[in-house]
């Protein structure tokens, strides 16, 4: 689904990734660890496609077509999802208008109609379930006054609403209490089927007590490492970085 | 028949600017210039009683002792006063007693402006006082606004069927030694609308005018009166767009407000006139004295304003809370994109107890735009308890433009209360990239981010206007973000 080859990217000038390899097929869970400045929300943010980060070499192949000059409007349609580590606000903007945008947006790229506000409605009521959101949330404004576990809940409510191939998540347990964490980690848990993939981005192994990662890589200066199952992280919990 | 001048516009016309096309009917031109012999001559053929003439050439007079005002934040080419046209008229056929007689290319040019007065008629619960060029053509609903005894006409009408009224307060609140366009505006002001709101009446239906330049090198000077009387409340709309020209076209209206004892007036605008190209030729100067009096006690009056067009504003539709118990209310988005340049704001003055007025300014500029903010409180000496609220925020798109913000506080009573808020910022790249990963479009993403942004505005402006003024501000912004 995902092919990486030898990628290195720049921002401003400074290389960030310095020769990235990767390969993620449908229904696998990759999880994504490393130090503080190591490139991994670099890499999350070329996959996804954001200007001001410049591949200078290597390739990307998702699904057979490659992403270095798609849009990231596009790469959303082509079925690639981000969870931002921070997710911005948008002022005066509905939270359910946003996200009707957005899956009417990639319907209509994935040539699918438009969902009409009625059906778009009952849609999202049952996706707050399993968030463990009431009703009141959509109609905020997008991320203005969230408190951190609403924003990343909201992430993931976008996520299972814009039915992504590959989900790719940026520290979404960060800064999250343990009740959030479990709701979170659930939703993915049940999101998880044989056709789509996920990439999470942490630092920490708690986050995947609640879940059964395939592959565990540790991403320092730029590059992976050192690759492995699942016992890699409990190693890393314990020897920190350095180990390696 | 095709006259010389209509020739030259018809190849002006360009395909950029949706409403740039001009009608090709036989019109009746004043040639350029300006002297007492103007004056007269639109007196007469208005057929004006001998007062208004006085008025007029009062006002002439005053006018050729003032100069162009210089403070104002914006750069233009000296305007030449005598090679503009004074008076323009389609000519009448004959008198028109509905909307069948009106001519068929005018009304073609209102279908193209999305308001075909005939559908308009049936379907809508709105009057529309169509002012075309100087002479205002048809004007629907009068009969059902006569049951309620609203008047709602022209104000060359209103100076032959209500003198008394028009009278008594044409110039009461913007007096024609105001300001320089002022006093030019009472010397030559063509047409306009006149609305009176009896006691104890709230107008059955929101009012609206359609204005409309249309005669190449023709000034519009329009006037605008309205009175809210003791108990009344009357929503008014004010809509404007243009047809593309090369040269620059001057207009100067001035509009009056009235409100006694627990009235309001509500008058919301959107304007949509030629900008001009995207290297700033040509486009509209909009030079505008808009004013309200809250004469009375407990009485509002509410501004809304959504400013896209011309290449030039000069605006501050302002409030004197003369009332105890007064309201004045500002809600304003302006949008500068290319070679706009806007100066526009408000001043609410504070004269009665108890008064209260709310200022939401929004500033949008893109390309090389440049807005300014110019905005004055004032509490005067007897206002006790006074209370001002101001919020005024700019955005930005892209590193050419800029926005600018003058607010003026003057409180000479220690009990008033006031509260200023004001915030610049861009369009960040982290907020369109955010939407671009949720699929939208960066277009998409800049007019949803936009909307947001006003959306404490176009929330005050009437349903239809809402949608009207959300789809302008996408096609101002059109292209803005690379």
């Amino acid at each position: 689904m995902l092919e990486i080859k030898n990628l290195h990217a720049k921002v401003e000038e400074k290389e960030i990734l310095k020769g990235i390899s990767l390969s993620v097929k449908p229904g696998e869970l990759h999880v994504i660890m490393g130090p503080n400045g190591a490139g991994k929300s670099t890499l999350a943010n070329v996959l996804a496609g954001r200007d001001k980060f410049e591949v200078t070499q290597g390739e990307i192949q998702f699904n057979g077509q490659s992403l270095i000059e798609m849009l990231p409007e596009h790469r959303a349609g082509e079925g690639m999802f981000l969870s931002f580590q921070y997710p911005v606000a948008i002022p005066g903007v509905n939270n359910m208008y946003f996200l009707k945008a957005a899956v009417n947006a990639v319907r209509k790229y994935r040539g699918e109609s438009e969902l009409d506000a009625v059906t778009f409605l009952k849609m999202i009521r049952e996706k707050l379930k399993v968030v463990e959101l009431d009703d009141s949330f959509i109609h905020r404004p997008v991320n203005e006054g969230f408190s951190g576990g609403e924003k990343k809940r909201n992430e993931i409510l976008q996520m299972i609403s814009l039915e992504p191939k590959l989900a790719i998540l940026d520290e979404t347990d960060s800064g999250l209490d343990i009740d959030a964490l479990r709701v979170i980690a659930e939703g993915i848990n049940n999101y998880r089927n044989n056709d789509r993939a996920f990439i999470l981005i942490t630092h920490y192994q708690r986050m995947l007590n609640y879940m059964q990662p395939d592959f565990i890589h540790v991403l320092m200066d730029g590059k992976i490492v050192k690759s492995g199952p699942k016992e890699l992280a409990h190693e890393l919990e314990e020897k920190g970085y350095s180990w390696i | 028949m095709k006259t010389k001048e209509q020739k030259i516009i018809d190849d002006a016309v360009s395909q950029d600017y949706k409403y740039g096309f001009v009608t090709d009917i036989e019109q009746e031109i004043l040639p350029p210039g300006l002297d007492e012999g103007v004056v007269r001559f639109i007196s007469k053929k208005k057929n004006e009683p001998e007062w208004l003439l006085a008025y007029r050439l009062k006002a002439y007079k005053h006018w050729l002792t003032l100069t162009e005002p210089k403070w104002v934040k914006v750069k233009y080419a000296d305007i030449d006063f005598q090679s503009i046209s004074y008076y323009a008229a389609p000519k009448p056929k004959k008198k028109l007693d509905s909307l069948d007689e009106v001519d068929p290319e005018i009304l073609d040019t209102y279908n193209k402006l999305g308001i075909p007065l005939d559908e308009q008629k049936m379907l809508a619960n709105v009057a529309v006082d169509a002012v075309f060029d100087s002479v205002s053509i048809a004007t629907t609903f009068r009969e059902d606004l006569a049951k309620a005894g609203v008047i709602f006409c022209s104000f060359s009408e209103a100076v032959k069927d209500y003198p008394e009224l028009v009278k008594q307060y044409l110039g009461s609140v913007v007096p024609h030694t105001d300001n320089f366009y002022a006093a030019l505006n009472a010397a030559v002001f063509s047409d306009g609308s006149f609305v009176y709101i009896p006691k104890n009446t709230r107008c059955p239906m929101e009012l609206s005018t359609y204005f409309r330049i249309n005669a190449s090198n023709t000034g519009q000077f329009e006037r605008t009166l309205i009175v809210a009387e003791e108990g009344s409340y009357v929503s008014y709309l004010e809509g404007c767009t243009a047809p593309m020209r090369d040269e620059n076209q001057l207009h100067a209206a001035v509009v009056e407000l009235i409100t006694l004892d627990n009235a309001e007036i509500k008058y919301s605008t959107v304007q949509n006139w030629y900008p001009g190209d995207k290297n700033g030729k040509g486009g509209i100067y909009n030079f505008v004295t808009k004013r309200g009096a809250c004469r009375g006690n407990n009485s509002k009056i509410s501004w809304t304003q959504v400013e896209t067009g011309s290449a030039v504003t000069w605006k501050y539709p302002s409030c004197i809370l003369q009332g105890d118990n007064s309201v004045g209310e500002f809600y304003s988005v302006a949008v500068t994109n290319n070679m706009q340049q806007a100066d526009t704001g408000t001043k609410m003055i504070h004269i009665g107890k108890n008064t209260k007025s709310t200022i939401i300014s929004k500033g949008i500029s893109a390309g090389h735009g440049q807005q300014t903010y110019r905005g004055e409180v004032k509490i005067m000496k007897n206002a006790e308890n006074a209370r001002n609220y101001s919020q005024c925020d700019s955005i930005l798109i892209g590193d050419k433009c800029g926005a600018h913000t003058f607010p003026y506080i003057d409180v000479r009573n220690s009990t008033a209360q006031m509260e200023h808020e004001a915030t610049t910022s861009n369009i960040g790249e982290d907020q369109l990239f955010y939407c671009n990963s949720r699929g939208l479009s960066t277009e998409d993403a800049v007019s949803m981010i936009v909307n947001g942004f006003c959306k404490k505005v176009f929330k005050e402006l009437p349903m239809e206007f809402a949608v009207e003024a959300q789809k302008l501000m996408e096609v101002t912004l059109e292209g803005s973000v690379g």
